[in-house]
């Protein structure tokens, strides 16, 4: 293992092992479509500490993919466009990287597991192909060492006989078992940033349950920063340390996981809070946000939510944007009114 | 008439699994639904959860008629839907309508908003005239919350929430006492999520609607329904109220299933009793012999494989439970 370390630092230059292992930003992402340009993210920023689970809640379409697929570098381009901003992995910026130096930090340093691990798969190989695949290119070992560590890693996600399914293709594993092989997969070559873009959500409960048990038994051992990218606010609030709040391509609120669940600064948070069903609260009345998110294409001016917000002004409909406002120390909110919307306990 | 709407008695549904083109053999079944009694009352809300492949679809399928049954009856308002004629059955299904999960592909692109809603009218013409068709479209349309106006629109023109508003405006057209809903919700986000219940519990409340709601989503059926029937591997292993079912499970696997579901609390990260289950859900083409949990089953002992528990109220809990050791424990603390 150490031995792997020296082949990590040596490959990039410049990065510095005191900063942080995961800094955005403000990111600005945008598609150019034949209907318009779509802003998919506009300034984005979190940091990421090792170790810690930093949590992006946000429906579709807020730009919470769009966001992990550029730090990862794999934003499709055209039509996606990152047109400004830093993502800085240790204060090196990867934006600037040329792409021979970018693909030593993919999988590297920064990994990251998708939704669906079915089409993240290739199903014309074995898995222990795909995992093999990771060793010889970024580390350059002989077939059959790769052999050997492939089944070590299926050990690891705890998948069993995995002797005899590394040599199985994914279609012969079950959705959990294959949201497995992702994880190995990702963990392969030891990374200090894990991106898991919601890793749980085609699965089913007890399923989900394992799955972010082991995420978090191996985030443990190994000091690893998560990103966790989901719209569940159940895994959100048992797992996440701190939470970015999306909407429209902003993050519109920004804290530590207690604060956000126990007063809420921003309108849509808090009606996200309100919104869901519980398990353990009976027959309270849902109350739905009113309307539908807007069109990338085509923003309102001033507070994106501002048409489906109960909290709006005349200042809420006008440019610019609500800067985040600074609710405590630690915590930050890009509504006018934040005030009100927390209520002062 | 008694007030129970819609009774199952012993429906099962296997599908065969055959080997050979010419001298097909059969040499096994998956056993999607197997032996299923349900009950629902007038007005009220059965919630069927289950992870996936426990033959929830399958059952609501075969509720509606879109399968039939291998063996068992299907009685819809008190008529036995096995062994009556084609009209007949035909008239039956009038009363009972499914609601899909995908709002994307449960709607023909290529059809306006009117011509979708209206599409039972071609079906069963002696509801309605072909006249009034149009103000009852819209009329739908209002009812479920959209513009009248957008009756020439097509499916693409809507978002996900709208669309299952179409869904569900469509399966009113025909006056139905049951709605069968197969997930209507988890295909949409958290915040529409929440607009589509409210939706479907102010139907139920103006037209008296009774509801089949399927879901894997535990904390939805909580707050939709009166009672829960939870199924695995084609069986349902425990069945009661919402309050019996969340508050006092019996089954290992009810237990296991409401412990799992993570709670938006962080207070509670750490003391809630989790029971994480090992392993994945058997083949439904060869469920283990006696009680199809116990290869997942932390209580299992050897009568748990020779004998089928069955669905029946062992304890003070009250409601039936299919485990040959039921006993309530308190996994969902209520919180406030």
């Amino acid at each position: 293992m150490s031995t792997d370390v020296n082949v990590k630092m040596e490959a990039l230059a410049g990065v510095d092992p005191d900063a942080l292992p995961l800094q955005v930003k403000d990111l600005h992402v945008e598609f150019r479509t034949r209907n318009g340009i779509a802003h998919a993210v506009n300034g984005v920023s979190f940091d990421l500490r090792a170790g810690e689970t930093r949590a992006i809640l946000g429906e579709s379409g807020c730009g919470k993919s769009v966001t992990a697929q550029a730090i990862m570098g794999i934003l499709d381009t055209p039509p996606g466009f990152i047109t400004g901003g830093e993502i800085l992995y240790r204060g090196v910026d990867l934006l600037k990287l040329p792409e021979s130096e970018r693909r030593k930090v993919r999988a590297n340093r920064i990994a990251m597991i998708f939704q669906d691990a079915l089409s993240a798969l290739n199903p014309v190989f074995t898995v222990g192909f795909q995992l093999a695949e990771l060793f010889r290119k970024h580390r350059g070992m002989s077939r059959q060492d790769a052999k050997a560590r492939a089944v070590e890693l299926l050990d690891l996600v705890k998948i069993p006989a995995a002797k005899q399914r590394v040599n199985d293709y994914p279609h012969q594993f079950s959705g959990g078992m294959r949201q497995r092989v992702m994880i190995a997969m990702a963990l392969a070559l030891d990374p200090e940033v894990l991106i898991a873009d919601e890793p749980t959500t085609a699965l089913d409960v007890t399923v989900q349950a394992q799955i972010m048990a082991l995420l978090a038994e191996l985030q443990r051992e190994r000091n690893m920063g998560l990103v966790l990218i989901t719209h569940d606010m159940g895994v959100v609030a048992d797992v996440a340390d701190r939470i970015s709040v999306m909407y429209a391509g902003r993050v519109i609120e920004e804290a530590g996981v207690n604060d956000i669940y126990a007063s809420p600064a921003h309108p849509y948070t808090k009606g996200l809070l309100e919104s869901i069903p519980r398990l353990d609260l009976k027959g309270h009345e849902l109350s739905a946000i009113k309307g539908l998110p807007p069109m990338l294409t085509n923003i309102p001016p001033g507070c994106a939510f501002n048409p489906r917000c109960g909290y709006a002004q005349e200042v809420c409909r006008k440019d610019p944007a609500p800067p985040l406002y600074q609710v405590s120390p630690s915590r930050t909110a890009a509504c006018h009114f934040w005030k009100e919307v927390k209520g002062d306990e | 008439m008694s007030d129970v709407v819609l009774e199952t008695r012993d429906l099962v549904k296997h599908f065969p699994l055959t080997r050979g083109i010419v001298f097909k053999k059969q040499y096994g079944a998956v056993q999607a639904v197997d032996g299923v009694n349900l009950q629902l009352r007038r007005g009220e809300t059965l919630g069927i959860v289950g992870e996936s492949g426990c033959g929830k679809s399958t059952l609501a399928r075969l509720l509606v008629g879109l399968e039939t049954p291998t063996s068992g009856d299907l009685f819809v308002q008190g008529k036995n839907m096995s062994n009556v004629g084609a009209e007949e059955r035909r008239r039956g299904r009038r009363n009972i309508q499914l609601v899909m999960q995908d709002p994307y592909t449960s709607l023909n692109p290529r059809m306006t908003v009117g011509d979708i809603i209206g599409e039972p009218f071609e079906v069963h013409p002696d509801v309605l005239p072909k006249g009034k068709r149009r103000a009852r479209v819209q009329e739908l349309l209002d009812l479920v919350g959209l513009n009248p106006d957008h009756i020439t629109r097509y499916p693409h023109q809507f978002s996900g929430g709208q669309r299952q508003r179409i869904g569900i405006a469509r399966a009113l057209a025909l006056n139905p006492e049951i709605i069968l809903c197969d997930e209507p919700v988890s295909a949409l986000d958290v915040s529409i999520q929440a607009q589509v219940i409210n939706l479907l519990e102010k139907l139920q409340k103006e037209l008296g609607l009774s509801y089949i709601f399927i879901a894997h989503d535990l904390s939805v059926v909580r707050h939709i329904a009166d009672r829960v029937a939870v199924m695995y591997l084609g069986k349902i292993i425990e069945i009661g109220t919402e309050d019996e079912i969340y508050d006092n499970p019996t089954h290992p696997y009810t237990q296991a299933l409401l412990s799992a579901v993570p709670v938006p609390d962080p207070k509670l990260r750490g003391h809630r009793d989790q029971i994480v289950l090992t392993g994945d859900v058997p083949s439904p083409a060869n469920p283990p012999s006696g009680c199809r949990f116990r290869t997942r089953c932390w209580k299992a002992q050897d009568i748990c494989a020779e004998q089928v528990p069955l669905l029946e109220v062992r304890d003070s809990s009250g409601h039936p439970s299919a485990c040959h050791f039921a006993e309530v424990r308190d996994v969902v603390h209520a919180s406030e």
